[in-house]
């Protein structure tokens, strides 16, 4: 009898555990709070400002899924990982999203079973160099010592440029952007290598930014984007279009300021109605509701907004659009249409 | 009215295997190990569900792809384009050298700790009890952090060195310490014995022992001499030649010379180069688990009763011939089992390296290979399987040691 229980209790367990990662969107309303994996600490992308809030480029997805599916940008729990811990901690369900400038590969995509909903940059892998080195070109750092973060597309990408080029370098392996910094200020690397976006992140914390290049070579390609575990194809799509909301809302002109006048009534632009669920089930096809567009926009504004707040120009980090234009303006940001 | 006088009925019943001592404890033993199969099987089958769950599969294929990553510092040939397996191997050789290391300078800093802290010079014995608190109390990762961060922030960079105007200057133009590590003179041979510089080296190692050896049946030969005439022939110089010769014209007949490190490029070219965080490691490690041993022999050494020590003096032997043949070949064996944990300690403390980024087998097989394949199941089987293993051959090889200073009971 008492073995019976037992066995029932353990099955019972068994299923549940199966049970749990099942609808990620159900957990995520069951518990009122998004789990989103972001950097643990990379200024622009994600850090958390001088009153402990997390702000930045990633942190405003994570602010807009939360925003769609709960309708509170602020109910996230953000949980800083590392370049190893990143994937670790997604496949096993400790964080519902990844934004954390993180590049869509092949591999991550099919092998790690992830599923990558989009893009939110366009980067590419670059060389930062103290500038009284005197070296301008990435071709030149033959024998060099090279600060690299472990877990990264950039320590492989490294690997390969050094070797296509014939050229030695010494790779010194590093957990994270923070202890980077130290090693490359100290001197005890001559160059840091990271996404250029992070790059310029980082040499806008330094005291002097000014002794510093970034060498033109760009030596990758590096779509960062925010990704999702394998196999919930609900909980992806949510992601897939908020991300896409936000790149939309910029293209068709809803920004912060205009979202409650255009979204208090249906408008003269079907797009833009449908986007903001003044017309059509679009949220109710999400499992969400129909202002869930709405809401994900009113968190951070929409892309442009997001991105000339937290990385723009006008930001000390000073990153032009560039690739990440919208690509009616020469850009590579295509929202797929809401229809 | 009779009287039953038959003995009860001999028939089991189900109640007595909980109520009959005689059953009692083989009862419990079976539940006990039907609950304990039940987890085993039922963590298993959880974690074949879960990897069915994430679409995974269990397959140690990704051993044998290409890593694509470099590491630093190789004792074996490697490069990007070798396999998974090489770079685990690579990072295993360097968990075993800074283990060895470390087991090394711990024993020979606990060692002395150890008796110095029983000196009877006050400011001696208080500063090693400073020494042993310090480090015994402070968790290891702020000591590795913080050797490290010294090393790296208190050295001149390599480019200090450059120029006429230089700031900072090579000991003796031979040893370079910068804030990339500390790169020491090299011995190369110019005719090697072999292409493969392991079987030279190999053959050195033969040649010195070979030398070692002789040496102690030249002492054996001494001191049977002495026996027999009371006399003891003077041997230093013989010791000093077997010592030094054959090593020497093994060394000219391969014409070894100095390659002294120079500033090429970055960096400094040839050599050796120490990386600091090999170092850092080093230092922490055997500082850190030398606290305890220092402890373990300061406790063997008190355990030796003060009568043994007053009878040596008592037959007119000194101090050091006391310590020496009388007090620590009694103390090892208090010693040597408590070591044996410390060796290991040191050994599994050693993957604390990725805090300061030596490449060893947890940053290699346990970090950038499951990060790159997402293997973490069957990576950190391996990397636990490594460390048992590893852990298992010091243990066995320490027991040897330890038959053979224990009292020997006849």
């Amino acid at each position: 009898m008492k073995k019976t229980v037992i066995l029932g209790a353990l099955t019972v367990a068994g299923l549940a555990a199966g049970a749990a990662s099942a609808g990620t969107l159900d957990d995520v309303k069951a518990r009122g709070k998004l789990n989103c994996g972001v950097s643990t600490g990379l200024t622009g992308f994600s850090a958390p400002d001088a009153n402990g809030v997390w702000q930045g480029f990633d942190v405003a997805v994570c602010r807009a899924v939360a925003a769609a599916v709960l309708g509170d940008p602020m109910a996230v729990d953000f949980v800083p990982t590392t370049g190893q811990t990143r994937f670790t901690a997604l496949a096993s369900g400790e964080i519902d999203l990844l934004a954390r400038n993180t590049t869509w590969t092949f591999s991550r995509d099919v092998d790690l079973k992830f599923e990558f909903v989009g893009v939110n940059y366009y980067d590419g892998q670059g060389f930062m160099v103290p500038k009284e080195l005197g070296v301008s070109s990435a071709k030149e750092l033959d024998g060099a010592t090279v600060c690299i973060q472990t877990g990264t597309t950039t320590e492989l990408n490294l690997a390969d440029f050094f070797r296509v080029n014939n050229i030695s370098y010494e790779p010194v392996p590093i957990e994270t952007n923070a202890e980077a910094q130290q090693q490359y200020l100290a001197g005890a690397c001559d160059v840091y290598t990271t996404d250029a976006s992070g790059l310029a992140a980082t040499r806008a914390s330094f005291e002097a930014p000014g002794d510093h290049v970034i060498l033109p070579e760009i030596i990758s390609k590096e779509p960062l984007g925010p990704l999702v575990r394998h196999g919930d194809n609900e909980w992806g799509d949510i992601a897939r279009w908020t991300l896409n909301a936000l790149i939309a809302a910029e293209e068709y002109g809803v920004t912060s300021a205009n979202i409650a006048e255009l979204s208090a009534a249906p408008g003269n632009n079907p797009e833009i109605n449908r986007l903001l669920g003044t017309e059509g089930e679009l949220g109710a096809m999400l499992g969400l509701e129909a202002d869930w567009a709405k809401k994900a926009i009113m968190a951070n504004g929409n892309y442009g907004e997001v991105f000339e707040k937290t990385i723009g120009e006008n930001t000390p980090i000073g990153l032009s659009r560039g690739l990440n234009a919208q690509w009616t303006e020469g850009g590579l940001l295509y929202s797929p249409p809401f229809r | 009215m009779t009287t039953m006088t038959d003995p009860p009925g001999q028939g089991f019943r189900l109640s007595q295997l909980i109520y009959d001592t005689r059953y009692r404890s083989l009862t419990i033993q079976v539940v006990a190990m039907v609950l304990l199969m039940l987890l085993f099987s039922w963590l298993v089958s959880n974690t074949i569900h879960n990897l069915q769950n994430l679409g995974k599969d269990f397959d140690f294929g990704f051993l044998t792809q290409p890593s694509g990553y470099d590491i630093n510092q190789r004792l074996i040939e490697y490069n990007s384009q070798m396999t998974h397996g090489r770079a685990a191997l690579v990072g295993i050789l360097n968990t075993i050298l800074v283990a060895f290391l470390g087991c090394a300078l711990a024993t020979v800093l606990g060692v002395v700790a150890g008796v110095l802290r029983l000196s009877n010079n006050w400011l001696v014995s208080r500063l090693m009890s400073v020494y042993v608190e310090g480090f015994r109390n402070v968790p290891l990762l702020l000591w590795i952090v913080l050797i490290f961060a010294l090393m790296t922030e208190s050295t001149p960079a390599p480019r200090a060195f450059r120029g006429d105007d230089a700031t900072a200057s090579m000991l003796f133009d031979a040893i370079a310490v910068t804030n990339r590590g500390v790169y020491t003179p090299a011995i190369h041979f110019g005719t090697p014995f072999f292409a493969n510089g392991f079987f030279n080296w190999l053959v050195v190692i033969l040649v010195l022992g070979a030398s070692l050896y002789a040496i102690r049946r030249l002492h054996h030969w001494a001191t049977e001499r002495q026996e027999a005439t009371g006399d003891r022939p003077t041997t230093w110089y013989f010791t000093l030649g077997l010592l030094i010769l054959p090593t020497a014209i093994l060394m000219v007949l391969m014409s070894a010379y100095l390659n002294l490190p120079e500033l090429k490029g970055f960096n400094f070219g040839g050599g050796i180069h120490l990386r600091n965080s090999l170092i850092a490691l080093w230092l922490a490690l055997s500082l850190y688990t030398g606290a305890f041993i220092a402890e373990i022999v300061r406790g063997g050494i008190l355990a030796v009763s003060k009568g043994q020590t007053e009878a040596a003096y008592a037959l007119g032997l000194r101090p050091s011939t006391t310590m020496n043949l009388v007090i620590l070949p009694q103390a090892l064996r208090v010693i040597i089992p408590p070591l044996i944990s410390q060796f290991l300690n040191l050994t599994k403390n050693s993957s604390l390296a990725i805090a300061v980024g030596y490449m060893d087998v947890r940053s290699t097989l346990g970090g950038i290979t499951i990060n790159q394949t997402g293997r973490e199941l069957e990576g950190m089987l391996l990397l636990g399987l490594f460390y048992l293993v590893l852990s298992l051959l010091i243990s066995g090889a320490m027991n040897i040691y330890n038959a053979s200073v224990k009292l020997k009971e006849r």
